[in-house]
């Protein structure tokens, strides 16, 4: 077997850097790798958090999957991130590209643009989404203005989805600073070089810009798919997972088993699924733009 | 012209993104009435009465109390995540020893770890080792490094720095300590602001683990305050007392961010969270 060679300054040892990630591999253990384990294995027990837990198999598995509720939030939680995260990366980029133009005041709509994805998941803006879509609620009264017929935004299943739709889409900021700040890293030569050989505007996004982004396009799918799939809070807070539990998201079936009706078993065989769904879901994509490699230190 | 369209455009974008904050503002010196009949935020008459009332919350503490359980909370864990998180990114990004390769992708591998897995058995860990309803849960996860994105930002703006001047700081004799105390964490300042105001901000905004681990009310963080007004009053009058609660518990936040703009953003910048 080859010796391997640390490339270390001078008088530090290959032990300095380990020593230095103890926190990490510590809370690697504690924290990631301790409930992740214990999740897999209470997934496989009858458990309600206060007796001992009794070893049951599959059997959470296999009622999750007969159960209607779990395929309801199953197909409620891919309905709101397939619709969810193409719409945010598209309003987020477009943003980042209006902003990266050399303009004056930029840098205030820039400011006013992240201010919602900052305060975000604040319980307060929840609560002012949810005053916003009453049926009195300020964007009837603007559709009034407008001549528009008032939505009972809380009454269909279409509404209360696009509720919450609308608050993530609303928070695009974080993403948008992302592929603001790759977009800052492409010379603006390029364009020129393109310009001079006759591309247009829109070429020139095709072959210049997407081909350059590929890398923060994929980071800002991952990130805002996995938030996606987990979400809980808005749904939570804003309609209670109605009506007629169509935005009963997985995230809610978890903590309402968990935490309400004490099923901590099944709670945690169907967090494993959701991990796996995740899993998946992020698999796919690497397969799909053909990346395997991790980026290395 | 197009100048002229683009910035229509964008303005036009940017009422949209704000109206919301100033209509939320504005509504809670409204009547019930009146939020549910103006669409404009300016309020017809300013009456600071409600925000006395909000204050005093529907628990007989004031918000302060709540104010001050949540910078309990937060003032633990921003010192914990600076330190652990400067020491690890600065192990990934200076040194080289045995597994790097895989504790590297183990650590990517728990940025993407979805919370949503791990909180469950956190919540029984905690509770067989009896210390729920404390802010333990909450804060001791930061002394390990525990927010990915930190390192991360860390370890590209370590890139950044180059390698001469720890050399030059060797010769000179500091140790490995004495050089990241010295010479690299007055470089890194910018991604520190950075972290802290991220702490802060998340902090603020986290309502699942607290709604999970603290169960006793004079223990509430702002965020479960807000959740118990908004149930208990919500039902049909003092909307505006509901929505100067909000407002008060946005307030921190948005000084935060106000008060650390410039810098905050040129630490995300130049920390490279663009990947």
């Amino acid at each position: 077997m080859k010796k391997r060679i640390y490339h270390n300054p001078v008088g530090v040892g290959k032990y300095t850097g380990l020593m230095l990630i103890i926190p990490f591999i510590l809370g690697f253990l504690l924290f990631t790798l301790y409930p992740f384990i214990s999740s897999f294995i209470l997934g496989m027990t009858d458990y309600d958090s206060i007796r001992e837990p009794v070893f049951s198999g599959l059997d959470n598995y296999a009622s999750m999957l007969k159960s209607r509720e779990f395929r309801n939030a199953a197909w409620v939680t891919i309905k709101y991130t397939v619709i969810l995260v193409p719409l945010k990366l598209t309003v987020s980029l477009a943003a980042a590209l209006l902003l990266n133009m050399k303009l004056k005041f930029m840098g205030v709509y820039r400011t006013i643009f992240y201010i919602p994805s900052i305060l975000g998941s604040n319980l307060a803006i929840v609560i002012m989404w949810q005053f916003l879509f009453t049926s009195d609620g300020l964007v009837n009264q603007l559709f009034g203005l407008a001549g528009v017929e008032p939505i009972g935004w809380y009454g269909n299943s279409n509404g209360a989805m696009a509720i919450i739709i609308l608050l993530r889409l609303w928070e695009f900021g974080s993403a948008m600073i992302i592929f603001l700040n790759a977009l800052r890293d492409i010379p603006r030569e390029y364009y020129e070089a393109a310009n001079v050989d006759g591309c247009g505007k829109i070429r020139s996004f095709f072959v210049i810009t997407v081909p350059l982004l590929k890398n923060v396009i994929f980071l800002n799918l991952i990130l805002q798919l996995i938030s996606a799939m987990q979400e809980f809070n808005a749904p939570y807070m804003i309609t209670g997972g109605g009506p007629m539990k169509s935005t009963y998201t997985v995230g809610m079936l978890i903590y309402d088993e968990m935490f309400r009706y004490h099923n901590a078993g099944y709670a945690n065989a169907v967090s494993w699924t959701l991990f796996m769904l995740i899993t998946a879901a992020v698999i796919l994509l690497f397969a799909l733009t053909g990346r395997h490699k991790e980026e290395r230190v | 012209m197009k100048k002229f369209l683009i910035y229509f455009f964008m303005t036009a974008a940017a009422l949209v993104m704000i109206y919301p904050l100033l209509w939320l503002i504005g509504a809670s010196f409204k009547s019930n009435e009146e939020i549910f009949s103006s669409p404009w935020f300016i309020p017809k008459s300013i009456d600071l009465s409600v925000y006395v009332k909000a204050w005093q919350t529907v628990t007989g503490r004031s918000m302060g109390h709540y104010f001050l359980n949540t910078f309990k909370i937060i003032i633990p864990k921003t010192v914990f995540a600076v330190i652990s998180s400067t020491l690890v990114a600065y192990g990934f990004a200076r040194f080289d020893f045995p597994f790097k390769r895989l504790f590297y992708a183990l650590f990517m591998g728990t940025m993407f770890m979805p919370a949503i897995v791990t909180v469950m058995p956190s919540y029984l860990m905690w509770s067989r080792l009896g210390i729920l309803d404390t802010y333990i849960p909450l804060t001791l996860p930061a002394l390990f490094a525990a927010e990915g994105t930190f390192v991360f930002m860390l370890i590209q703006f370590f890139k950044g720095i180059p390698k001469e001047f720890d050399e030059a700081a060797r010769i000179d004799g500091c140790n490995c300590i004495q050089l990241l105390i010295y010479i690299l964490v007055p470089c890194i300042r910018p991604v520190i602001v950075s972290i802290s105001v991220f702490t802060f901000l998340w902090t603020m905004n986290d309502f699942l683990n607290p709604l999970i681990m603290i169960s006793s009310v004079e223990k509430y963080p702002l965020s479960l305050i807000l959740r118990l007004s908004a149930d208990s009053t919500g039902n049909g009058y003092e909307q505006n007392r509901i929505i100067a609660v909000s407002v008060i518990g946005l307030i921190p936040s948005v000084a935060i961010f106000a008060a650390a703009q410039k810098k905050f953003i040129s630490g995300i910048t130049a920390g490279g969270l663009s990947g």
